[in-house]
C-alpha cells in the first residue's frame, strides 16, 4: 500500500515562511513584509489542521519521495508550532514597530528579524516533517544559527553574552545529539538496513528490535544529552534563562513555546527505537533523571527570582522537566497528556512572554521589584498577564489543568508513582514561588515614582493576539475539542503499549 | 591495495587525528592551534579518501574533498581572520595547567576506549577497532570548551569536537548519508561564522575575549 501523497500539505508549511523570509530581504521592514510572516504562520497552521484531519486514524502523509512525512505525531507539532506562531507574529507586528518608534533598533535590525523569524519557523516545520533522522537533526542545528543573532538583536552586553552561551552550549550539546545519531546509524547498518533510507525513522521503527543493545545504550544517552540541551533540560540547560530573558518578546515566545517542545519531539521519535532495541528500564531511568533534576533545578531558581523574564524561563524548565516525565512514563496516554501540556505550554509562554515584553516596555526594567500595581495602571495588559500566569501554573479551565492531570494520572498508571511523588515537592514549591513573586507586580499600589502612562493607540491592538491566545487555551482546556482523537492518534504513534 | 597497506594507513591517519587534539591541548598560541586543526582537517579528509579508495566509493570521495576544503580552507581562514583583528596572541592562563592537560588527555582516551568496547564488538575489523579515536578526540574538544577562556579558544574546542564525531563517522560507517553530511558541513560553517561575529562584537563591547567577562547575566 502506498501512502496517499500529501504533497502541498506538507509543502506549503515550508514554502510559505522561504517566500515571507525572501520578501523581507527584499523588501526590508514594512507593513506587508510584517503580515507576510504572520500569513506563512496561518499557513503552517492550517496545513497542522489539515494534516491532522488526514492523519487521524488515516494513514501517515508523504511527499517528495518519502522525505517529507507527516504522521499524527507530527500533525500535533504542525499544531503548535503554526498556533505559536501565529501568536508571536501577529504580537510581532506592533513589537517592531514600537522598538522602530523608540530607536531600541534600526531598519538594519528590523530588516535581519524579518529575515530570521520565518527561517526560524521553516527550520522547525522541516524538524518535524522529516522522516529521516538525520535531518531532523540537521533542521534542529539550523534553528540554533538563525536564531543566534535573533538573541542579539538588541546587541547589549547582556545580550552579547547571552548569545555567545546560547551558541556554544547549544551547537556542543546538538553536536553530541549528532555523534547519537552516527551511532544509530552504525547500528542501523549492522542490523542490515541498508540504502539511502538507513537513517528513516519508518526504517528504523520497523526494525528496531535487531538493533545493537550495547550501541544503542550509548547512542540514546547522547541522545538524550544532545536534543535535552536544546529542550533545556537539565544538565545542558545554563543558556536557556539568559537567552529567554535577552531576546526579543516575540522571539522569546517562539523559543520557548516551539522551540523547546521540537527538541522534545526529537526524543520521543528516538525513545520508541530506544525501548524497542534495548531494556526499556534503563530508557526510562535516564529520562527520569533529567526530568527530576530539571523540575528540582527549576524549583531552587524560582524561589528567589527577581526578574520576570527568567522567571518565564525558569517555568520552562519546570515544563519540560513535566513532559520529560510523561515521556518517561511513555505509555499512549502519557505521550497524548504530555503532547497536549505542550500546545498548552507553547501557548501560554506566547501569550506571557509577548505580555512581559510590553510590561518591559512599559516600565524600562525586567526586575519584578520594578513593577508594582500593573492592574492598577493598565488593566487590560495585568488582566492578559494575570491569567496567562494562572493558565501556567495549571489552573482550570485552561489546558494545562487537563494535561497536568493527564500527565500525573498516566505516570502512576506506567507504575513510577514514586516519581510523581517525588516530582509533587518541586511543582509545589514552583506554583508558590511564582504566585508569591509575581502577585506584588499585579496588585499592589502603583509606586509613586512609577512612570505615568500614556496610553499608546496601538495597545489594545497589541493584545489582540494575546487574547486569542487565552481563548484557545481555555476552549481546548474546557472541551479539549477538536484534539481527544489526534491526541490519540500521536499516542499510537510513539507511545509504548 | 592490500590490507595490510590499508590498515597501516589507517593507523597512521587516527594516530596523527589524535596527536594533532593533543597538540592543540598542549599549545598556548591561538595561531598555531589553528594550524594544527587544518593539520588535523586534512588528515581527516586523507581518512575519507582512503576509505572512498578502499570502498571505490565516488561520493565519499566527493565527501573528502568536500571536507579538505571546508576544515583546511575555509574554517582555517575565518579563524585566523577573527585573529588577526585582536591583540590576543596567547591564551589567557588557561583554568587548568599544561601538565594536568596532558594527564587529562591521557585519562581521556582510555575513557574513550573503555566507553566504545561495545562498538568494536559490534562489528570488528581493523576500521572499527579505530574507532576509540575519534571519541578520545570528542573527549579532549569538550575538554578544551570547559577548560579555556579565550572565546577563540573555545570555538577550537568545538571544531575540535566536530572532528571528533566526523572521525567516528567515517570509521564507524564511512560517512553519513550525503543530505546529512551536506547539512551538518552548512551548519559548522555557519556555527563558526556565528561566533566569530560574536568575538568581534565582544571585542568591542568588553574590550577583550575574556570569557570571565561574561558574568553580567545571572539569578540574583
Amino acid at each position: 500500500m502506498t501512502a496517499p501523497d500529501g504533497g502541498l500539505v506538507l509543502l506549503a508549511p515550508l514554502a510559505a515562511p522561504l517566500l515571507a523570509a525572501a520578501l523581507a530581504a527584499l523588501l526590508g521592514w514594512r507593513p506587508l513584509v510584517a503580515w507576510a510572516s504572520v500569513g506563512a504562520a496561518a499557513v503552517i497552521l492550517t496545513s497542522g489542521i489539515a494534516a491532522s484531519v488526514a492523519t487521524t486514524g488515516g494513514p501517515a502523509l508523504t511527499t517528495a519521495g518519502g522525505q517529507l512525512r507527516a504522521d499524527a505525531l507530527s500533525s500535533v507539532m504542525l499544531l503548535v508550532i503554526g498556533s505559536v506562531a501565529l501568536i508571536a507574529t501577529w504580537a510581532g507586528v506592533s513589537y517592531v514597530d514600537d522598538e522602530l518608534t523608540r530607536g531600541h533598533t534600526t531598519a538594519i535590525g528590523a530588516r535581519r528579524y524579518a529575515i530570521m523569524v520565518p527561517l526560524f519557523l521553516a527550520t522547525m516545520v522541516l524538524a518535524v516533517l522529516a522522516d529521516s533522522l538525520g535531518v531532523l537533526w540537521a533542521a534542529v542545528e539550523a534553528t540554533t544559527v538563525v536564531t543566534a543573532f535573533l538573541v542579539g538583536h538588541r546587541r547589549t552586553r547582556g545580550a552579547l553574552e547571552a548569545t555567545w552561551k546560547y551558541v556554544m552550549i547549544c551547537s556542543v550539546g546538538i553536536a553530541l545529539a549528532y555523534l547519537g545519531t552516527v551511532l544509530v546509524y552504525f547500528a542501523a547498518r549492522n542490523a542490515g538496513i541498508d540504502g539511502a533510507g538507513t537513517l528513516d525513522w519508518t526504517q528504523l521503527v520497523t526494525h528496531a528490535d535487531q538493533l545493537d543493545p550495547g550501541v544503542m545504550r550509548i547512542a540514546f544517552a547522547l541522545l538524550v544529552l544532545g536534543f535535552g540541551a536544546k529542550a533545556g533540560l537539565v544538565p545542558l540547560h545554563s543558556w536557556l534563562p539568559d537567552a529567554h530573558s535577552q531576546a526579543p518578546a516575540p522571539v522569546s515566545a517562539l523559543m520557548s513555546g516551539v522551540l523547546l517542545s521540537v527538541a522534545v519531539y526529537a526524543l520521543l521519535r528516538y525513545r520508541i527505537i530506544a525501548v524497542a532495541s534495548l531494556d526499556p528500564s534503563y530508557v526510562r531511568g535516564l529520562l527520569l533523571t533529567v526530568a527530576l533534576a530539571s523540575l528540582v533545578l527549576a524549583a531552587s531558581l524560582l524561589l528567589a527570582q527577581r526578574d520576570y523574564k527568567r522567571l518565564l524561563a525558569y517555568s520552562s524548565i519546570e515544563h519540560m522537566g513535566l513532559v520529560a516525565l510523561g515521556a518517561a512514563a511513555g505509555t499512549r496516554l502519557a505521550i497524548a497528556a504530555l503532547l497536549l501540556h505542550v500546545l498548552g505550554h507553547g501557548l501560554g509562554k506566547a501569550v506571557l512572554f509577548c505580555a512581559s515584553g510590553q510590561i518591559l516596555a512599559l516600565e524600562g526594567s525586567t526586575r519584578i521589584d520594578g513593577v508594582t500595581g500593573l492592574l492598577v495602571r493598565r488593566p487590560a495588559l495585568a488582566g492578559t498577564f494575570a491569567l496567562g500566569l494562572g493558565a501556567l501554573l495549571g489552573l482550570p479551565p485552561f489546558a494545562l489543568f487537563a494535561s497536568t492531570l493527564g500527565i500525573a494520572r498516566a505516570t502512576s498508571a506506567a507504575g513510577l508513582g514514586w516519581a510523581l511523588a517525588v516530582a509533587v515537592v518541586p511543582l509545589l514549591v514552583i506554583f508558590v514561588a511564582i504566585v508569591s513573586r509575581t502577585a506584588p507586580m499585579i496588585l499592589g499600589a502603583p509606586a509613586t515614582t512609577a512612570p505615568t502612562v500614556v496610553r499608546s493607540p496601538g495597545a489594545s491592538r497589541a493584545l489582540a493576539p494575546l487574547v486569542l491566545g487565552l481563548v484557545a487555551l481555555a476552549v481546548i482546556g474546557v472541551l479539549g475539542w477538536p484534539l481527544q482523537d489526534l491526541l490519540r492518534a500521536a499516542g499510537d504513534v510513539v507511545g509504548s503499549p | 591495495m592490500s590490507t595490510t597497506l590499508y590498515v597501516q594507513l589507517l593507523d597512521l591517519l587516527c594516530g596523527g587525528i589524535l596527536l594533532a587534539a593533543v597538540l592543540v591541548l598542549w599549545r598556548r598560541e591561538l595561531a598555531s592551534m589553528v594550524n594544527l586543526l587544518a593539520l588535523q582537517g586534512a588528515l581527516l579528509a586523507g581518512l575519507a579518501g582512503l576509505l572512498a579508495a578502499r570502498e571505490r566509493s565516488l561520493e565519499l570521495a566527493g565527501v573528502a574533498a568536500g571536507v579538505l576544503v571546508l576544515k583546511v580552507v575555509v574554517l582555517p581562514v575565518v579563524l585566523r581572520r577573527a585573529l588577526v583583528r585582536s591583540t590576543e596572541a596567547r591564551e589567557a592562563e588557561p583554568l587548568v595547567n599544561v601538565a594536568a592537560s596532558m594527564l587529562s588527555a591521557a585519562l581521556l582516551t582510555l575513557l574513550a576506549y573503555a566507553v566504545s568496547r561495545p562498538l568494536v564488538t559490534l562489528a570488528p575489523s581493523p576500521t572499527t577497532r579505530a574507532l576509540p579515536v575519534g571519541l578520545a578526540v570528542v573527549l579532549l574538544g569538550f575538554f578544551m570548551l570547559v577548560t579555556r577562556r579565550r572565546a577563540l579558544s573555545q570555538v577550537v574546542g568545538f571544531l575540535l569536537l566536530d572532528n571528533g564525531i566526523a572521525t567516528t563517522a567515517f570509521l564507524a560507517t564511512s560517512g553519513v548519508p550525503l543530505i546529512v553530511e551536506l547539512g551538518v558541513s552548512l551548519d559548522v560553517l555557519l556555527a563558526v561564522l556565528v561566533l566569530q561575529v560574536l568575538t568581534a562584537r565582544m571585542r568591542t563591547a568588553f574590550g577583550g575575549t575574556d570569557l570571565d567577562g561574561l558574568r553580567e547575566l545571572r539569578d540574583s
